[in-house]
């Protein structure tokens, strides 16, 4: 008596990745229905809040057209923190101020609304309140997803797993192994309302102008990164720590968060603020060795599922967005045969790999590992770096080469020279 | 059997934030939510339906954007959304709304056919007021029964329903004629989850639009205008500060806090 | 609906201030005192009478206590059908009656009854009504009745105004203003009205009645509340709250979470989607404070909070914070007071 639902794709997740997918497949006349757990697409999601213009090419065009953006992002700096100062580095450049942006600052629950209503004005279904339990498999392939609603299965030809860090489809395809500690950070983020003038005044910017602020260093126990954006009127302050770390120091985010915003550096850029939100979510940090298998039977697995996060670049909803769009033309390309097998899915991993989404994640595979293993990196050189730069910089007296040899032996003992020459190639490896 | 259920979209009371310098609400960022007690009158109906058959339609009057809680009424069941909007409504009262929604109950009559059953929450979280509903029921003269717990019994083709009320005193069944206008309590029922073919129907339902381009108002009953009641002035309460801490071991406390309480024992 | 007469546009015709004296059974509602004794200040103000006006199937005899409260007239309509209350009876029968002596104010407790009938003829006189005041002053300059009422639950609080149309209405919760009797009350005058409403023409027919005590309360008439939380722990806990209450004339409540775990009946639920209360004393033990809690019971007197979590929100609200675990802490408390009524009484 039930009519089975049926589509040609489902979307689990109507995240960046997701939405990237069913926009463009709606585009193409393919019938796609997106399933979404939270309330509507972006009330579970979090993430520091720089969103890149250049992957929505060929999703939607007219970006950011319409879409609510914050502020487009004209200088980038990097601070090295110590506990009471900090190094920094800063690019800003007015070649930022033409369009195309490069970059905005932007709020997930307002940018995912938006996005969902493009997808949406393309001829998507989205469901909202609806989670998906578990995959239909029949005979090694996925046909279809069970919901927890009543009369809730629905079959398609492919299934899109856009269903971030978390994923269950991928856990339950046996697709990826149990998440280590090591593997995932829990970013901690806080809303802080600032008056446009102040924001404009204290970061050096003028009318929509935005700044972001990457930040790590000795100041923070374990590997973590911090960050500092701003919005239009209020500033996403923000920092991330492998759990693993989390769970020997036996911090919290919120702790975390907390001492950060009293760090000299950072207090006066925040003062008289008042917290508008607060948020929490896990992102994944294994990069390239840690992602699962991506494809099987009737799947693709795209974004925050696929591990697909290049933190050190603070790049993953492009990421996520890009590996949405490959899938989406993956199926079209294999609706033309109507062959939805492992073996033409796979044109997803090649496009892929031939993209800068691999690329770039195979250049930093060894990235994650080294930070891990060599705690060294992210505390005893930022520190370094800091009573470097004081020392060199205060004038009382002491001659400049007596005060490099001072920083030379300070480092010799922190560090050691063999260390040092070890972490120049192991840094090089990594990144080349 | 057509179900009428009037909706009111409102901020989440809980969350909305006062500026004590101007004494005015801070409505940005407050989610709106579907009024918790339309949603059981939803539900209510929508359940009736299942049971004996016809057709469930909600009413809201707002602002063009407020869709969000039309659309949770659909995926809850309901099968059609009308959203009354238009500037001639702005700034009304409970009755230049009880009027306006009067009037948009009568065009969804005439689009849809008569209604049988009305409903409404029993007050709305946001004003609380809890006229609106009894205000429509008597411009239709139709029978009046509020706070509803039970719908005991509805008989379409007999044309009256038996329902149980909740008051101070207890409980009271009453037998009333339809159509009849019911407000609902909370508890009237628990709200379910709907299966995923009803949140499909919903998304790919439109909602329908009603304006004065529409409907047949007089313009001498809406707005600010021609609402009796007019708000002098808004203020914030004085914002209650923390008190004092009691300090002591836990018999020092019951010793002290009996004193305080002196005057209340009976 | 019987002719209720046509209502008379011009706001000058209408004078003195009325009150609703509501009665089940023909037992009338404290409410409807303190209602009448606010009637006198606003009376003073306006140079006016005050009367009040009752409805049911024998009512006559709550005059005495009318007059004691302070009013000059009491209307009375009495008959068989105004037995138990219906709205449609009420409202015709009220309507006409406000119709034919234009009062210029008039108030009613903002009881289930009260509720369901002033929506109604307010709609019925095409006037303006303001529900669940707290205040209620007359403006020296216009002499409009200026009605001030909490909204978003007690977040804000907004002054109204009806400058044009009459009566100026207004319902009042229980317990909201004081029932004071007059000093030297004296003996006014009973007007018996009649009206011409039949049993047959009433369509809506009431059942069956069932009294009970539990099932369903209105926290809002009791002066005591003994609210607990998830900190209580257990449904069984709650009998020391309910202990305490009834020493201190109250009643016992719990917080929405109390009512998700099981311990407390949703009918006894404070909060957003509970009840709202503002009792005079309001003694929160084992909540933490959630602001959907505080907008059900910020405005009571006195707030007297226990719980073990110095950080609890409550706190910021409460008269008095005791910092410990409410389940050690109330048992001492029921015996210090129990000594206390012992040696009061000895």
């Amino acid at each position: 008596m039930s009519n089975k639902l049926r589509y040609d794709v489902i979307v689990v997740g109507a995240g960046p990745a997701g939405l990237a997918a069913a926009t463009v497949l709606a585009k193409s006349g393919v019938k796609v229905i997106v399933i979404e757990r939270g309330r509507f697409p972006g009330s579970k999601n979090v993430m520091g809040g720089v969103f890149y213009t250049d992957c929505m090419k060929g999703i939607v065009d007219e970006f950011p057209g319409k879409a609510p953006v914050e502020r487009h992002v004209i200088e980038e700096r990097m601070w090295l923190l110590d506990d009471n100062s900090h190094v920094g580095f800063t690019h800003k450049n007015e070649m930022f101020n033409k369009e195309p942006h490069n970059c905005y600052t932007v709020f997930r629950a307002k940018l995912d609304k938006w996005f969902a209503g493009e997808a949406e004005k393309a001829g998507a279904l989205i469901i909202n309140n609806t989670v998906v339990l578990e995959p239909i498999v029949e005979n090694n392939k996925v046909i279809g997803v069970k919901t927890d609603r009543p009369q809730g299965d629905i079959y398609a030809n492919v299934v899109i797993a856009a269903d971030g860090v978390n994923s269950l489809l991928s856990k339950s395809l046996g697709l990826r192994k149990e998440l280590k500690s090591k593997d995932v950070a829990i970013a901690a983020k806080e809303v802080i309302g600032l008056n446009e003038d102040i924001i404009n005044e204290r970061f050096n910017v003028k009318g929509s102008e935005g700044v972001t602020i990457e930040i790590t260093g000795s100041f923070f126990p374990g590997e973590t990164m911090g960050f500092i954006y701003t919005n239009k009127k209020s500033v996403s302050l923000g920092v991330g720590m492998i759990l693993e770390d989390v769970i020997n120091s036996k911090m919290n985010a919120n702790d975390l968060l907390e001492s950060m915003k009293q760090h000299p550096s950072i207090a006066p850029l925040i003062a008289g603020g008042q917290t508008k939100e607060f948020l929490v979510h896990l992102i994944p940090e294994g990069g390239y060795k840690e992602m699962p298998k991506l494809v099987m039977d009737g799947l693709m697995v795209v974004g925050d599922a696929a591990m697909m996060v290049n933190s050190i670049h603070r790049e993953g909803s492009n990421l996520a967005i890009t590996s949405g769009r490959y899938a989406a033309e993956t199926y079209l390309e294999a609706a033309k045969t109507n062959d939805f097998s492992e073996n033409v899915l796979k044109k997803y991993i090649h496009k892929l790999n031939n993209s800068f989404v691999i690329k770039d994640l195979k250049k930093y595979k060894n990235l994650p590992d080294l930070l891990q293993k060599d705690k060294r990196l992210l505390q005893k050189y930022p520190r370094l770096l800091n009573q470097a730069a004081f020392e060199l910089l205060t004038v009382n007296g002491i001659p400049k080469k007596e005060k490099e040899k001072m920083i030379w032996k300070t480092a010799k003992k922190e560090i050691g020279i063999s260390n040092m020459i070890k972490d120049l190639i192991k840094i090089w490896r990594s990144v080349k | 059997m057509h179900a009428l259920i009037f909706i009111k979209q409102v901020p989440d009371a809980s969350q909305v934030r006062v500026n004590y310098e101007t004494g005015t609400l801070i409505r940005e960022g407050v989610p709106a939510i579907l009024n918790p007690f339309e949603a059981h009158a939803v539900e209510e109906a929508v359940r009736l339906r299942e049971k004996i058959g016809g057709k469930v339609s909600v009413l809201t009057m707002g602002p063009p954007q407020a869709t969000d809680a039309l659309k949770e009424c659909l995926s809850m069941g309901a099968d059609n959304a009308y959203l009354l909007s238009d500037r001639v409504f702005a700034g009304s009262d409970t009755l230049a709304t009880s009027y306006a929604l009067y009037e948009g109950a009568r065009k969804i009559i005439e689009l849809e056919g008569d209604v049988d059953l009305f409903f409404a929450g029993k007050q709305a979280i946001d004003g609380d007021t809890a006229q609106t509903g009894p205000g429509i029921a008597t411009r239709f003269d139709i029978p009046l029964v509020t706070y509803l717990i039970k719908l005991d019994e509805v008989n379409i083709g007999k044309k009256y329903a038996i329902a149980t009320r909740l008051t101070e005193f207890g409980q009271e069944t009453v037998k009333t004629p339809l159509p009849a206008f019911f407000t609902v309590e909370e508890t009237l029922n628990e709200l379910s989850y709907a299966p995923l073919p009803w949140l499909i129907k919903a998304a790919q339902t439109e909602i329908k639009r009603l304006s004065s381009e529409n409907v047949a108002l007089d313009k001498n009953q809406c707005g600010l205008k021609h609402s009796p009641t007019k708000v002098k002035k808004a203020f914030t309460p004085e914002k209650r500060q923390r008190g004092e801490t009691l300090k002591g071991t836990c018999n020092d406390l019951a010793k002290q806090t009996s004193e305080i309480l002196l005057p209340f024992v009976k | 609906m019987i002719d209720i007469g046509k209502k008379d546009p011009d706001k000058t015709h209408y004078k003195d201030i009325w009150v609703f004296v509501e009665q089940t059974n023909g037992e009338p509602q404290q409410v409807s005192f303190e209602l009448l004794t606010k009637a006198r200040e606003l009376a003073e103000k306006l140079n006016c009478k005050i009367a009040a006006v009752s409805i049911g199937k024998s009512v006559e005899h709550i005059a005495e206590e009318a007059f004691k409260y302070g009013a000059d007239k009491f209307y009375i309509i009495e008959d068989e059908v105004f037995s138990d209350y219906r709205t449609e009876p009420f409202r015709d029968a009220l309507s006409r009656i406000l119709i034919k002596y234009k009062p210029e104010i008039f108030l009613i407790g903002a009881t289930t009854q009260g509720r369901d009938l002033s929506g109604t003829v307010a709609t019925e006189l095409k006037t303006g009504l303001t529900a669940d005041t707290t205040q209620q002053e007359i403006d020296s300059e216009t002499g409009n009745l200026m009605m001030t009422r909490p909204t978003f639950g007690g977040s804000l609080m907004a002054t109204i105004i009806c400058p044009d149309d009459r009566p100026q209405m207004s319902t009042v919760r229980p317990g909201v203003f004081k029932a004071i009797p007059k000093e030297t009350p004296q003996k006014g005058e009973v007007i018996r009205e009649t009206i011409d409403i039949k049993e047959e023409d009433i369509v809506k027919k009431i059942l069956k009645k069932v009294v009970s005590n539990e099932g369903n309360i209105n926290l809002s008439f009791y002066d005591v509340i003994v609210a607990g939380g998830k900190g209580m722990g257990s449904k069984e806990n709650f009998k020391m709250l309910e202990n305490l209450a009834d020493l201190l004339g109250g009643t016992w409540a719990g917080s929405r979470k109390a009512v998700e775990l099981g311990y407390v009946p949703q009918s006894r639920q404070v909060g957003q989607t509970g009840q709202t209360v503002h009792p005079k004393l309001y003694i929160a033990c084992g909540i933490s404070g959630a602001i959907q809690h505080l907008v059900g019971m910020q405005s009571s007197d006195i707030i007297i909070s226990v719980n073990k979590d110095e950080n609890a929100p409550i706190f910021d609200v409460s008269t008095y914070c005791i910092v410990e675990d409410a389940l050690k802490f109330i048992p001492k408390l029921i015996d210090e007071l129990k000594q206390n009524k012992k040696i009061n009484t000895q």
